[in-house]
């Protein structure tokens, strides 16, 4: 052993306790945090569906027809299943969490968490009913 | 942290305005794609509902109102995907170190997602 410690000039580097990339498993809440966040990868499909939708529509009947019968898929209709499930994650995350980043006033007072996130969820029925309407009521 | 204020000498923030298109791609995927996963992947196809034939269709999104609505919603949700999915790498399976290529990737995608909406939108009719 020298009798002298080696000191040095530079900052000493902190202690880190490394985190394993699985962290998120242990725990129902974190798992809930990671799922929340996957349902980006729904919401990409969602707007590739679409498009392939508006795609086929736009090239007539045949292709419109064809894209029809894609749909019908078992596979396609379990991962149609598996996105509306994480969209509507999605759907119920945001709004319960809107009232707690967005303050909104009026007339000088807070309007109420609930009021915000009830609002939401009657602009979603509103534009639900829309849509039905326009596809396959009118 | 430290890198985060580096890059603010040095670059525009970007970083306000992704959260914002994140947050509005947010509330508009929240309100049309539930509803619409429902009716073209499930309700149509097992045929809980008979869908809309062609013609109607066609009328429906060629409409320029429709058109737009369609863009900003499509190209939005892209670029809420895309800053969700960064994000998911970057914190759930720790890709720091990937940052930039992760970056570069998830909002490339969103940008390319969008020409390509424009183009399926404008060439439709």
């Amino acid at each position: 052993m020298s009798d002298r410690p080696a000191y040095t000039e530079f900052h000493p580097r902190w202690y880190r306790r490394p985190i394993s990339t699985w962290w998120w498993l242990g725990k129902r809440t974190y798992l809930l945090f990671i799922l929340r966040e996957l349902s980006s990868l729904s919401v990409a499909w969602f707007v590739v569906f679409m498009l392939l939708l508006v795609r086929a529509v736009g090239q007539g009947d045949a292709e419109y027809q064809r894209f029809l019968d894609r749909v019908d898929h078992p596979l396609v209709v379990l991962l149609n299943l598996v996105a509306l499930a994480f969209v509507t994650f999605h759907m119920v995350t945001w709004f319960n969490l809107t009232p707690q980043a967005m303050v909104i006033r009026a007339g000088g007072r807070r309007v109420r968490p609930s009021w915000i996130m009830v609002s939401q969820y009657v602009a979603w029925l509103i534009v639900s009913a829309f849509v039905v309407w326009l596809l396959v009521g009118a | 942290m430290s890198s985060r204020s580096a890059q603010r000498k040095s670059r525009p923030p970007v970083e306000p305005f992704l959260w914002l298109g994140f947050t509005s791609g947010g509330v508009l995927a929240a309100l049309f794609a539930p509803i619409l996963l429902f009716l073209f992947g499930i309700a149509f196809p097992l045929g809980w509902i008979d869908p809309p034939d062609r013609e109607h269709l066609l009328a429906v999104v060629s409409n320029p109102v429709a058109v737009v609505v369609m863009f900003v919603v499509l190209s939005l949700g892209l670029l809420h995907a895309a800053h969700r999915f960064r994000y998911t790498l970057y914190d759930g399976l720790r890709m720091q170190h990937l940052n930039e290529l992760i970056a570069m990737l998830c909002y490339g995608g969103a940008v390319l997602g969008s020409v390509a909406s424009a183009y399926v939108l404008l060439t439709m009719a």
